[in-house]
C-alpha cells in the first residue's frame, strides 16, 4: 500500500486518499471557441505514461485538500507531492 | 492432428509419445500481409477468424512473451452478455453465440460452462437497475431473468440473504457462465496455427514504420517486419505505449485488476455469483477453486500487482454474503492491468494513421468478448473500415459524443 505524503498532514495510508487522474489539465480559456476535437481531447483523452504521472490527489479521510502528486506507474514510487500553488517539479 | 477420442485413444496406446505440438514456433518472415500485435486471446482469435471467414493469408501474431501469459490468464473467466446498450448487447451476444460452438469449431476443448450467472441486487436501486437492464436484454433477444430472493438461494443455498448486505432478487443469464482461459488462448493459437498463422513469441514490437501516415511495418526485438496490408494492435494493459509508439493518444486510463483463487474445494457453487454493488464476484472452477474477483484499484498503475487494500474489499463481502467460505485458505493471489476507456466500452478503430487499426480499451471485462471481438476485429481488417458489429466502438465517437455508455449504464461489473 502507498504510503502518501499529505502537504498539509504528513504521511497517511492511501485508503485516506481518493484519486483524481491527471495533473495540471486546464480548462478551456474560451471554450465557445473550441472545436469537437479540442474538447475531447480535454474531456476523455489523457497521459498514460508507464512511468513518471503527476497526479491529482484528495485527502478525502482527512483534512479534504486537494494536491498534486508524481508518482512512477510501474514501481508505484512516490516523487513529490505538491500543492497547487507550488511548481510542477521536473523528475529526472 | 484432429483432436477426437480416436486420437486419444491411439495416442494412450502409444504411451503419449506422439502427440504434435500444438503450434508451430515459426522464425519471422521479412513481412506479411497482415501483422497482428498482441497473442492474448483476442489477437490469436482476430487472427483465426482473418484467415478462417475472411480468407486473410500470410498473417503473423507476434507476442512479447508467450502465448495466453498476459491478461488472457489473469481474469477470472466470466462470459455473459446482458449489457444494457444495444450497440453491446449485439457485440457481446455475438460472442456467447460464438462461445456456445466454440471447442467444436477450432476443435479444443475450452471447456466453456454455460452454469447460468446471476447479478445480485442488494439495494432497491439495484433493483431498478436489474429490472431495467434485465428489460433492455429481453429487446435486444439477450437472455434474462430476473430472480426473488427464494430463488436465489435456490440456486446458492449457502447465501446469507439477510446480512449486511442483504439480497433483494438477482438478474440471471442462463446462457452465460466461465470457460478454461488458457485452454482458449491454446486453442485459438492451434487453430489459427493449422490455417497457416505464424505465431511468433517472444517478440516485442518497439515500435511502428510509418511513412506518409500510413504504416508500413513494424520494429520488433526479433527484427524489422514489413506489412504490405494492415497492421492490426490487440493489447490488453499497454494499448496507450503502443499508440504513443504511432505517435498518437488514446482515451485510456491503466489500472490493475486484482483476483485470486482459494483451495480446491468438493463441488459447492455451480453457478456465478456477481455483485455490482459490493464488487465481489465468485465462481467455482472445475479443478475446485473458488474465483474470486473483485474491483479495480483507484489509481493508475502498470504493476501488474494492484494494491492490498482492494483484497479486503473483495473478502470482506464474500464473507458477509456465503459466511461457509470464512475460513477457506487462499492459495493465488494475481494482478492483471486493464485499460480503462472513459465510457468502458472497447475501441475497435481506425486510427490516425492509415492502415494500422486498433482493438483495445476492453477494461475489466475482456475475456467473455474473446471469440467476438476476434470475430468483428477480424472483419475490420480484412474491409479496411469497421463492420456492422465494430463501428458503434471507433475512436471518433470520443470527438463526435456517440459514446457507448456502458459506464453510465450502471454495469460497472465485468
Amino acid at each position: 500500500m502507498l504510503i502518501i505524503k499529505c502537504p498539509w498532514c504528513g504521511e497517511r495510508t492511501q485508503t485516506e486518499f481518493s484519486y483524481h487522474g491527471e495533473a495540471h489539465i486546464v480548462r478551456p480559456q474560451a471554450p465557445d471557441e473550441l472545436s469537437d476535437e479540442q474538447w475531447a481531447d480535454y474531456l476523455f483523452f489523457r497521459k498514460n505514461p508507464k512511468g513518471i504521472h503527476y497526479e491529482r490527489w484528495l485527502h478525502a479521510a482527512g483534512c479534504r485538500r486537494f494536491f498534486n502528486m508524481a508518482r512512477h506507474t510501474v514501481s508505484g514510487e512516490i516523487y513529490a507531492t505538491y500543492r497547487f500553488d507550488e511548481q510542477k517539479p521536473i523528475i529526472e | 492432428m484432429k483432436y477426437s477420442a480416436f486420437s486419444l485413444l491411439s495416442n494412450a496406446l502409444t504411451y503419449h509419445q506422439h502427440w504434435r505440438k500444438a503450434w508451430r514456433k515459426p522464425e519471422p518472415k521479412k513481412s506479411y500481409d497482415f501483422i497482428i500485435v498482441g497473442g492474448g486471446g483476442h489477437g490469436l482469435a482476430t487472427a483465426y477468424y482473418l484467415a478462417k471467414r475472411y480468407g486473410g493469408r500470410n498473417i503473423a501474431v507476434l507476442e512479447k512473451g508467450w502465448v495466453g501469459g498476459g491478461n488472457t490468464a489473469r481474469n477470472t473467466t466470466i462470459i455473459r452478455s446482458n449489457y444494457l446498450l444495444p450497440a453491446s448487447a449485439a457485440l457481446y451476444n455475438h460472442s456467447v453465440d460464438l462461445w456456445h460452438g466454440l471447442s467444436n469449431d477450432i476443435n479444443f476443448n475450452v471447456m466453456f460452462s454455460p452454469r447460468g450467472l446471476l447479478h445480485l441486487a442488494h439495494t432497491v436501486s439495484d433493483l431498478r437497475e436489474i429490472s431495467r437492464r434485465g428489460s433492455a436484454n429481453y429487446v435486444h433477444g439477450v437472455d434474462a431473468e430476473i430472480l426473488t430472493p427464494e430463488q436465489v438461494q435456490e440456486w446458492v443455498p449457502f447465501i446469507n440473504l439477510h446480512g449486511r448486505y442483504p439480497v433483494l432478487g438477482a438478474l440471471l443469464q442462463r446462457r452465460g457462465g466461465v470457460a478454461r482461459h488458457d485452454a482458449v488462448a491454446w486453442g485459438f493459437a492451434r487453430a489459427a496455427d493449422a490455417l497457416g498463422v505464424d505465431i511468433i513469441e517472444n517478440c516485442e514490437v518497439t515500435g511502428f514504420k510509418i511513412e506518409d501516415n500510413t504504416v508500413i511495418g513494424v520494429e520488433t526485438t526479433r527484427g524489422a517486419i514489413a506489412a504490405n496490408k494492415r497492421v492490426g494492435v490487440v493489447p490488453a494493459g499497454h494499448a496507450g505505449v503502443l499508440a504513443e509508439m504511432a505517435g498518437f493518444r488514446l482515451p485510456i486510463e491503466t489500472v490493475p485488476l486484482q483476483a485470486f483463487v482459494s483451495e480446491p474445494l468438493a463441488p459447492v457453487l455451480d453457478c456465478v455469483v456477481m455483485s455490482n454493488t459490493v464488487h465481489a464476484y465468485i465462481s467455482q472452477s472445475d479443478k475446485g477453486e473458488l474465483v474470486i474477483g473483485g474491483g479495480s484499484d483507484p489509481y493508475n498503475s502498470y504493476s501488474q500487482r494492484g494494491s492490498f487494500d482492494q483484497i479486503e474489499h473483495v473478502a470482506g463481502p464474500i464473507i458477509e454474503l456465503y459466511p461457509i467460505f470464512s475460513r477457506v485458505n487462499i492459495l493465488r493471489q494475481w494482478g492483471g492491468i486493464t485499460d480503462i476507456t472513459p465510457d468502458r466500452s472497447p475501441i475497435l478503430s481506425a486510427t490516425p494513421v492509415k492502415e494500422l487499426f486498433f482493438n483495445c480499451g476492453w477494461g475489466t471485462g475482456g475475456f467473455k468478448a474473446t471469440p467476438g471481438s476476434g470475430s468483428a476485429f477480424a472483419e475490420t481488417l480484412a474491409l479496411g473500415h469497421a463492420g456492422t458489429l465494430a463501428a458503434p466502438y471507433a475512436l471518433s465517437r470520443f470527438v463526435n459524443g456517440d459514446l457507448v455508455d456502458e459506464a453510465a449504464a450502471a454495469a460497472v461489473a465485468h
